[in-house]
């Protein structure tokens, strides 16, 4: 693996890698910090590992996660019921991009992040090996600051481009765009299931109409049809509530067995 | 002033507060939202169109009525309420709604769906909806439902789907999380009604004007009634719809004063009430589609917030209402649990009106300034709901033997499941 220090050139060297790795598309899966246990995300992570997961998103748990399914609700609220506190998760973050060969971006609400101090949350974030973030609930108009910094900084600020966008809004989006784009499959929260159709693969090709960072898709994957069906079209699978239920099903084998279905 | 008037690029600010935090799925929903509320507020057909509705169906102008027996007995002030009891489903809350449901009307949707603490809200949506013919589903937290059943019955019994929410603290916060969800799913052919002047813009700011009609009725009451204008004006806040509503009326009225009446609970201390401006405990951040005064801890995660009113128990503020607290405009004022009960008694006993817990809020702290007060200054109280629909509530709070013995004899003639 080369010396990427920025989001875009990982993600292009692994790109570049898909075919010597027989992969249809990256992979980048999700964990919520101390949700059931840091013990058992740090398991979860070995596995992923095992599997050559190119990018893991690490949910900081927020007491309204109002973008989020039943599932990651519960993990959101069960995490800060044990105690789970922002240090904590900057903790955790520090051991794993120690540790593990995939890159990590932090996966939040602005709340955390407004009441931390952006430039504090982002210096805190580089300072434990991040590359990035994610926060469904900042529109870009409320952005500025917090990618400004990022910028200076050298993380990238990952927005979220979705169905329901007009052309115009998509163009605005693919500005602040960097590292790589969330492009969201279909309405709703995470965690409900997509047709992977042809309606799909039109929006994608309207997201790239507009930017030319690697797209992402989200939202409900869970078989390998889904991953042939990303890399025909984009670029980073994202698998997060399927291997929750995994590994709350049957914990490491459950979670092997998952990936084995899914990238094999 | 016009509190709506904003500068270039800071549409939906009210100071440092407000904004619209929102998913980017709902971007497009809203700014079709706030294009269809900027016409309907720039047509004046359509206020009085609203102004009509509010007449034949809701009973309005609802009156201002003299608390002569309670003003005597307190040798102060002169207090007046403002009788938003006296609407159909007995709350405000029915001023904004139909207010959106003439709004959902415009923009050609067919469902709705709200969040609801007390019910009053939840109630008035479901009637709005059972009128205009749209489907509806009500959001509210399982302790709410548990602490309003009465709401809950007239609800569906409108035909709404009363959803009981078992997320976080299970009260009004994650009913709106929960609408959040649902609209992000069906915001096609969806509305969500949010019930006080919270949340993203356009919400604050159209709240704001459809409960206006409170404060522009009041006005002129009280010049009629009371002979001048009020030399203080109080109402409680929960999100702080009933209060900006009245308080709209008297905002270029220097001399009258504005007081805020938060739920004091069990007092100050963190986890032990929901005030968020009279108290030291809350802070600003950002949640729930807008930038306010939060209960919150040093992480930005929610604390838990207690009231015995349902409809005050939350745990963030109307960012206009904040504004205005900063600019010394608005003053904040908490009153405790044991307080409020004190005051609803008085007003059942002295006059026999009954407001409702949130609105008690706004009684006792009318009551305790107006005795300090001379006997020719006025006051005016948002009466913002009727108590009936606490009456389960209110009779644990009095401790009424006559009531639970009751309750026990309809257990008992129900029978086992």
């Amino acid at each position: 693996m080369g010396q990427s220090d920025n989001l875009k050139s990982y993600l292009s060297e692994r790109k570049n890698s898909l075919a010597k790795r027989q992969r249809a598309a990256m992979i980048m899966t999700h964990v919520v910090c101390g949700y059931p246990s840091f013990e058992d995300n740090w398991k979860e992570l070995e596995v992923m590992e095992e599997f050559g997961v190119d990018l893991v998103e690490l949910q900081f748990p927020f007491s309204e996660p109002s973008a989020d399914g039943p599932l990651f609700v519960k993990a959101n609220q069960e995490a800060i019921k044990n105690g789970v506190r922002v240090q904590d998760c900057f903790d955790f973050m520090s051991k794993v991009t120690a540790h593990f060969s995939f890159k990590v971006v932090m996966m939040g609400y602005f709340n955390t992040i407004f009441k931390t101090g952006q430039r504090t949350f982002l210096e805190r974030l580089k300072g434990a090996g991040g590359y990035g973030f994610i926060v469904p609930d900042l529109p870009i108009e409320e952005a500025g600051e917090l990618h400004g910094i990022a910028k200076e900084m050298g993380l990238s600020p990952v927005v979220l481009m979705t169905p329901t966008n007009s052309d115009q809004r998509l163009a605005e989006l693919a500005q602040t765009a960097d590292g790589f784009v969330y492009t969201v499959a279909r309405k709703g929260v995470t965690g409900s299931n997509t047709d992977m159709d042809s309606e799909l693969a039109e929006f994608i090709a309207r997201c790239k109409q507009f930017t030319d960072v690697p797209l992402a898709v989200g939202f409900g994957v869970s078989h390998a049809h889904d991953i042939e069906f990303i890399g025909q079209h984009a670029d980073i699978a994202v698998i997060g509530t399927a291997a929750l239920k995994a590994w709350e099903t049957g914990k490491e084998q459950g979670l092997r067995d998952f990936f084995t279905q899914l990238l094999h | 002033m016009d509190l709506f008037d904003f500068t270039e690029g800071r549409e939906g600010y009210y100071g440092e507060y407000g904004g619209t935090f929102l998913p980017e799925i709902l971007h497009t929903t809203i700014e079709e939202l706030k294009t269809e509320f900027r016409k309907a507020k720039d047509d004046p057909s359509f206020w009085q169109e609203f102004i009509e509705l509010m007449q034949s169906y809701s009973g309005r102008p609802t009156p201002v009525t003299h608390l002569a027996n309670l003003s005597k007995k307190l040798g102060g002030a002169q207090i007046y309420i403002k009788r938003e009891d006296l609407n159909h489903t007995g709350s405000h809350k029915i001023n904004n709604v139909m207010g959106q449901g003439l709004l959902v009307k415009r923009m050609g949707k067919t469902r709705v769906i709200a969040e609801t603490g007390a019910g009053q809200h939840g109630y008035a949506t479901a009637t709005m909806a059972a009128r205009f013919g749209f489907q509806s589903k009500i959001y509210m937290g399982a302790v709410d439902v548990a602490r309003q059943r009465p709401n809950v019955f007239w609800m569906e019994n409108m035909g709404s789907e009363v959803i009981a929410v078992k997320d976080g603290q299970q009260t009004l916060k994650d009913a709106i999380n929960e609408c959040l969800r649902d609209w992000v799913t069906n915001m096609d052919n969806t509305h969500y009604v949010l019930g006080t002047a919270c949340g993203p813009h356009p919400f604050p700011e159209m709240v704001s004007w459809f409960q206006s009609i409170i404060g522009k009725e009041a006005r002129a009451q009280m010049l009629e009634r009371a002979g001048k204008l009020p030399d203080r004006v109080f109402a409680c806040v929960g999100g702080g719809s009933n209060a900006i509503g009245l308080f709209q009326g008297f905002m270029d009225d220097n001399d009258t004063q504005l007081v805020g009446c938060e739920a004091g609970g069990f007092g100050p201390g963190k986890g032990n009430h929901a005030a968020r401006l009279a108290y030291k405990d809350a802070s600003v951040g950002v949640a729930q589609g807008m930038k306010t005064y939060f209960l919150q801890n040093d992480d930005g995660n929610m604390l838990h917030t207690h009231s015995v009113a349902a409809g005050l128990d939350y745990i963030g503020v109307n960012p206009v209402l904040v504004h205005l607290w900063e600019k010394s405009r608005v003053r904040f004022e908490a009153v405790t649990d044991a307080q409020v009960t004190e005051a609803l008694k008085l007003a059942m006993r002295t006059e026999g009106v009954i407001p409702a817990l949130e609105s008690s809020h706004g009684f006792a702290q009318a009551i305790l300034e107006a005795e300090q007060m001379s006997k020719d200054e006025v006051v005016l109280i948002n009466m913002s709901g009727r108590g009936d629909k606490d009456i389960f509530t209110i009779a644990d709070a009095l401790g009424d033997e006559h009531w639970k013995t009751f309750i026990r004899q309809k257990a008992e003639e129900y029978g086992p499941e």
